[in-house]
């Protein structure tokens, strides 16, 4: 497929998580208090608090939700047959909007409960992020 | 308890094409104006409060006055999406109530249809750089997807089915085949039947986005409308009976670490309006629920207190929804499903309670005395806005 969609910049809240993808790193931040802040963000969304750490996630995580895109009429994904958008709630306590490939069709052989780990998808072009995307294992 | 009677509901106009090419959404908006002025028997020149969605290219409280030539006292441009409209009449009780402004309007317009703007398939994310952006646009996320991965869950959790969701789609139809208006829009949208539809026919339609089909979604029209809302002296004189607005909630939910997504922030706002106004889901007799989705009604008719969170499906599944069966009754104008959805439908839920309040809808309940508008803005799976608004017969 044609590239998708990249992250623009700058945008500091999600930078940091945006270069780990280039690490093979799945990063996520928690404050003080261990509370997990995702999306990332500049302050814990829990307390205010902004002195956040950052932590590489083990990539493991479990399908919460997903749908299948029959229809989409924006340039890269118009093309594409079937594909599935899906919430994965990561073992650590956070969950993150992704897709779910290695498949061989999507309408019938994802789940929701389903155990996925995270890969990171290159993208052409020499500088273009690698995008997070889920298998199932 | 005694409900307390602070501000109404005096005029209302619903635009009466869903395919309305050479009009711009600003000339709806004006039309829809003086024509609901005209319904409570108002003049222009009465209006000092005006409520925006910032729709068209009106410029919302910055720029929507100087078009219409009018100098209100108070403006507010609250835009939470699909919801605006029910969080306008929140603020107008609020206003009203506290003597901010006497004769207030809200305006919508819109040319979606002959404009060709694909709200669910066209994907999202486009705009520029922003926290949530960055983190979804690589996936390819449509409007649909994102209601229907509530449908997915709604239905692992509880064991919804297809079969009982489409039971919303054949109630509101049912109403569309009674509305004019309603059919008209069908007709010139071409759809491919013009007809009452049954739980088959939605389960043989095609699927957009897993699990939700065809049927199951809204149509993209063009349109528009306007309410008028009064103080209790105004309300006196006009030309109809009033509908008095006695408790409206606002609330907003998103994605959340761990969060329920088959729970709305229609949970929140709910539980507030019914509050204020002092009643009872079980007293409500016309539920005016957004249609964008079968499911966005599901979760509803849960959030808004007709049935326990999960019982959705079996308090459904009997057909009950139809203006002509006991019980509760659902967008009898034919709703988004069926009937008009520009890209904000919440404007079109107060007026439909109207009109039921009033006796004046084509799929009338007798006697109906309550109804509860509620809408939702944004992102069902995602960001979104729930606001309530129960209304009361004079």
């Amino acid at each position: 497929m044609a590239n998708r969609p990249q992250p623009s910049f700058p945008e500091p809240d999600t930078q940091h998580f945006w270069d780990g993808c280039k690490e093979g790193e799945l990063r996520y931040q928690t404050d003080a208090d261990g509370n997990v802040v995702f999306y990332p963000r500049g302050h814990s969304t829990v307390t205010g608090d902004r002195a956040l750490s950052w932590n590489v996630s083990s990539g493991l995580g479990t399908v919460y939700t997903y749908s299948v895109v029959r229809q989409n009429r924006m340039p890269g994904f118009q093309e594409l047959g079937a594909y599935a958008v899906a919430y994965v709630d990561l073992d650590e306590g956070f969950r993150m909007m992704s897709t779910i490939v290695g498949v061989d069709d999507p309408t019938t052989d994802i789940h929701i409960g389903q155990r996925v780990k995270v890969e990171f998808e290159d993208q052409a072009g020499e500088d273009a992020y690698p995008i997070p995307v889920f298998r199932p294992v | 308890m005694a409900q307390e009677r602070l501000a109404a509901i005096a005029g209302i106009h619903e635009y009466p094409l869903r395919v309305a090419p050479g009009v711009s959404s600003m000339q709806i908006k004006a039309e829809s104006m003086k024509r609901a002025l005209d319904d409570a028997g108002l003049d222009w020149g009465d209006v000092d409060g005006l409520y925006d969605a910032l729709d068209g290219e009106g410029g919302g409280g910055l720029g929507l006055a100087a078009y219409l030539g009018i100098k209100p006292r108070l403006l507010d441009t609250t835009q939470v999406g699909g919801s605006s409209y029910e969080f306008h009449a929140s603020h107008a009780l609020r206003d009203i109530a506290a003597g901010r402004c006497n004769v207030a309007v809200t305006t919508y317009g819109s040319t979606a249809a002959s404009m060709r703007v694909p709200i669910g398939t066209g994907g999202m994310g486009r705009g520029g750089a922003s926290w949530q952006q960055n983190m979804e646009a690589p996936y390819g996320g449509t409007l649909i997807s994102n209601y229907a991965m509530v449908a997915h869950r709604h239905m692992h959790e509880y064991g919804t089915t297809t079969e009982q969701l489409a039971q919303i789609s054949v109630a509101t139809r049912k109403h569309a085949m009674r509305n004019p208006e309603a059919v008209k829009a069908m007709t010139d949208l071409q759809f491919v039947k013009v007809d009452e539809i049954t739980v088959e026919d939605v389960l043989e339609s095609r699927i957009i986005a897993d699990p939700l089909h065809l049927l199951e979604c809204c149509m993209i029209s063009d349109g528009g409308g306007a309410a008028v809302f009064v103080s209790p002296e105004i309300a006196r004189d006009i030309k109809k009976k009033p509908v008095w607005i006695i408790g409206a909630g606002e609330a907003t939910k998103y994605r959340e670490n761990g969060g329920d997504i088959t729970t709305s922030a229609g949970a929140q706002s709910a539980p507030a309006a019914y509050g204020q106004a002092g009643v009872t889901p079980d007293e409500i007799d016309i539920a005016m629920i957004y249609d964008s989705f079968s499911i966005t009604v599901a979760v509803m008719l849960e959030d808004l207190g007709f049935c326990a969170k999960g019982e959705v499906g079996q308090f459904i599944e009997d057909g009950h929804l139809a203006f002509d069966q006991p019980g509760l009754t659902l967008n009898t104008d034919g709703g988004g499903l069926s009937s008009n959805h520009p890209g904000m439908r919440g404007l079109f839920l107060l007026l439909e309670s109207v009109r039921q309040l009033r006796g004046e809808s084509t799929s009338q309940v007798d006697g109906a005395k309550l109804a509860v508008a509620h809408g939702n803005g944004g992102l069902l799976g995602g960001t979104h806005t729930g606001g309530t608004v129960i209304l009361a017969a004079d």
